[in-house]
């Protein structure tokens, strides 16, 4: 129990620095230095030490967005298996709590960008309300069939001690199509390109910037936190999916997992560098391409397992 | 019916009283029959001459047409028959308080009071400084939102209004306000010492330093009688050329990076300092500025410079070709800029389109080719007309453009000309004349029209910047296009506020 804490404090402290290195890798492909590595430290230690600006036009619900999105994403982060080891937490079932807690942060952040009345924090709430809803679909295909691989409803069933090994040799290849999957599932639930571009100031291209704009100091601290983590989340997924070894000692194990979380963030900050965004109105597509995969697993997986 | 409007060349003075001063009705029909007959307007404007207020119109065709006429308090709108007025005359009835009746859209311009203290034509009280106060056109129904950015922006960039009416991520109009840059920078003009019209005249539009420059000194020669030397004609050629070499590649690697495409934004940006750093090394000034004067230009160059300035392009030309093949190759970038924002060539006369937005769009007409100044009419200027009238089509445009006055530099680097400095000197202009001055600035014809009165003071002095045209071009690019790509449009434009407002 007491490693299970000490890893999720792990994941706690290492998000930022994760989120780092993308800046690295796209900086590197542009022929720039780049920031630091620890810039995204820099910045919460920034933004927490500021004061908060809130418009006379919004209510409690503003305030409580940037907390709730913050702490669904480190609630999420206590039932994942971390490095293959046991979460803190765990229950049959608690895979569709973590979504719905998610969507319950989404919730929060697009009321608090309504609260605003800005015209455009309405239309990125739009657009996020949209595009997870196709996410959301292809998350429950796989959760199909890791359900009827496993027989379970749980995070530490899927993730946990052997396990994600134990899925590849029951379903082989059809699991790298969840793999692919996930990765776009990450894409558009981070905000990343080609759904989104987090590193453009321009609003009415925005996503999920363009829902925050309005906060500032300490509650953009927060958001900005619960964005690193949620990448977390995501990339832990797929980096126990493609490197699903139990090496039998936790600081291997621990490595081993770095070192795939690592090439999941490598691999974003390279598929940031080498394409362009999407139009908005393909965004759709490209998520759907991920709902077509996890069917096409799954239609596999279970024809084969009969 | 004859045509009475006199043939007139670019640069070239003459007395006032020789341009034909027509009756309003004959003006007004032979004005609307050259545009409508595939003509285009250069400058439409009043002046004040011996108390009494008359209009001036310059036309393009194959050749520059001029004729005036006195101006009635109000008057059937051209525009009503012929849309390419529709701007000109907006901008009279603020200036002078004309009114045009009839005509379709008379909404104020740049919000100020007009000269004359008479009744204002919009029913402004201007003792509230707000430009964009006014009932802007507005669409209504289930679904429809209105999205209102600006004037202040998120970046580091210039003032104005936006207001799109859209349904969903669709946008059904966007109207455009502007203004909030005005300076009055006409009349500042009339009342300025002479010896310090050269640096207004720089400063209209930052990024058009060079541009805005040689349309005034080129009307101060023609007005002084002064002619230049070659060696100043090359400098000031490659002057021009640089400034349109260094904004197209700011702008590319711009569209680049509004697409998320960063590592041509990167190599742009950096590229764009490289271009301005040939300026630098031109006239001490990244931009241009204090290269032009009239009667020649500040600084010579010697083979240094030039040994060292073709160094330098031979070195850049290489990283040039390869960013743009990088940008124009990347299918996610394709997919991005091909069918984005299109506009019609019908649409583009319509709206009298110049410089590469209007080529983008078909229409090949470029100053440098039709109406040569300094070195450009021993150059050979191909026609860069592409047909999609979409963002591809504009970064085509640029994109080939730059490669070309890469060419046209060095091959005038080549040339080596000594040239006379000269400095800023007081001019006396002629008298009771009358010039026109065009060039093909960076985003397209920019135009200069100044008239003397009869102790050789300015009577007026009138400026019109390319994105005067230009503006409503962005507008009709967004009709039906995603809302999320009006940054790509605009910055495929990246038209000028200052050079609007004035």
């Amino acid at each position: 129990m007491i490693e299970s804490i000490l890893l999720w404090a792990f994941a706690l402290l290492t998000a930022p620095l994760f989120a780092g290195i993308i800046f690295k890798v796209k900086a590197f492909f542009g022929g720039r230095k780049g920031s630091p590595v620890l810039i995204n430290y820099y910045t919460l230690i920034k933004l927490f030490k500021k004061g908060s600006v809130y418009s006379t036009s919004t209510t409690f619900i503003f305030k409580l967005g940037p907390m709730v999105s913050l702490g669904a994403a480190a609630t999420a982060l206590l039932f994942l298996p971390i490095a293959g080891h046991a979460p803190v937490f765990s229950f049959n079932g608690d895979v569709i709590f973590i979504l719905y807690l998610l969507g319950l942060a989404r919730f929060f952040t697009i009321a608090a960008a309504m609260d605003t009345a800005s015209p455009f924090e309405g239309m990125g709430a739009a657009r996020e309300a949209y595009f997870p809803i196709i996410c959301e679909a292809s998350m429950f295909m796989i959760l199909i069939l890791f359900y009827r691989l496993t027989g379970d409803l749980s995070f530490a069933a899927y993730f946990s001690g052997s396990q994600p090994f134990g899925l590849w040799q029951t379903a082989g290849s059809p699991i790298l199509f969840v793999v692919i999957a996930f990765f776009i599932i990450l894409l558009t639930e981070n905000a990343r390109v080609p759904v989104d571009d987090p590193a453009t100031h321009l609003e009415l291209t925005m996503i999920h910037e363009v829902m925050v704009l309005d906060h500032s100091g300490p509650d953009f601290g927060f958001i900005e936190m619960g964005a690193f983590l949620k990448m977390f989340f995501y990339a832990s997924i797929v980096a126990r999916l493609i490197l699903p070894f139990e090496l039998g000692n936790p600081a291997l194990n621990l490595a081993l997992f770095s070192l795939g979380v690592l090439i999941v963030y490598l691999a974003v900050g390279v598929m940031e560098s080498i394409l362009a965004r999407y139009r908005m109105d393909r965004v759709p597509k490209f998520v759907l391409t991920s709902f077509a995969l996890a069917f096409f697993a799954t239609a596999i997986t279970l024809e084969f397992l009969r | 019916m004859t045509m009475e409007f006199k043939t007139i060349s670019n640069g070239e003075a003459i007395p006032i009283e020789s341009i034909p001063h027509l009756p309003f009705d004959e003006f007004s029909a032979q004005a609307t029959a050259i545009v409508s007959g595939g003509g285009k307007v250069v400058q439409f404007f009043a002046f004040k001459i011996d108390g009494a207020v008359r209009l001036m119109a310059v036309l393009r065709t194959d050749a520059l047409l001029a004729a005036s006429c006195d101006s009635p308090e109000s008057y059937p709108a051209l525009t009503a028959q012929c849309s390419p007025f529709h701007m000109f005359e907006r901008e009279i009835a603020e200036q002078y308080g004309i009114r045009p009746e009839g005509h379709p859209w008379l909404k104020m311009v740049r919000y100020h009071a007009n000269c004359r203290d008479v009744d204002d034509v919009f029913g402004n009280d201007y003792s509230e400084d707000i430009p964009g106060k006014y009932d802007y056109y507005s669409v209504a129904g289930d679904e429809i939102h209105e999205v209102a950015v600006g004037p202040v922006h998120a970046g580091v960039i210039e003032p104005g209004h936006f207001r799109f009416n859209c349904i969903g991520e669709r946008v059904l109009n966007l109207e455009i306000q502007l203004g909030y840059q005005h300076r009055g920078v006409e009349n500042l003009l009339l009342k300025a010492d002479s010896r310090r019209l050269p640096f207004i005249a720089e400063n209209i539009a930052g990024d058009t330093s060079v541009g805005h420059s040689l349309c005034h000194a080129q009307a101060m020669e023609a007005l002084a009688g002064i002619r230049t030397d070659d060696g100043s004609r090359i400098i000031r050629t490659i002057g021009l050329e640089l400034e349109r070499i260094a904004n197209h590649v700011g702008d590319l690697g711009a569209l680049s990076g509004d697409v998320a495409f960063l590592p041509p934004a990167n190599y742009c940006g950096r590229m764009r300092g490289d271009f301005l750093n040939m300026s630098l090394l031109l006239c001490g000034n990244r931009f241009g500025k204090g290269l032009v004067r009239p009667g020649g230009v500040r600084f010579p160059m010697d083979d240094d410079n030039r040994r060292d300035l073709t160094a330098r392009i031979s070195e850049l030309k290489p990283q040039v070709k390869h960013v743009f093949a990088l940008l124009f190759n990347s299918p996610s970038v394709r997919s991005r800029f091909e069918r984005c924002g299109a506009v019609s060539r019908s649409d583009a006369e319509t709206l009298g389109l110049v410089g590469p937005a209007g080529r983008a769009c078909g229409i090949a007409y470029d100053v440098r080719r039709c109406f040569p100044t300094e070195q450009y009419g021993r150059l050979d200027i191909p026609e860069n007309a592409e047909s999609t009238g979409d963002v591809w089509a504009r970064a085509k445009v640029r994109v080939d453009e730059v490669m070309q006055s890469i060419e046209i530099i060095e091959s005038l680097l080549s040339n080596p000309v000594e040239t006379e400095i000269v400095d800023v000197s007081e001019n006396r202009m002629a008298p009771d004349s009358f010039v026109v001055t065009l060039n093909e600035a960076w985003r397209g014809e920019l135009s200069h029209c100044l008239l003397t009165d009869s102790s050789g003071g300015i009577l007026r002095y009138k400026v019109k910047d390319p994105s005067f045209h230009n503006w409503n071009g962005l507008s009709m690019s967004l009709r039906n296009t995603g809302i999320s790509d009006f940054p790509l449009n605009n910055k495929s434009y990246n038209l000028s506020y200052c050079g609007f407002d004035l």
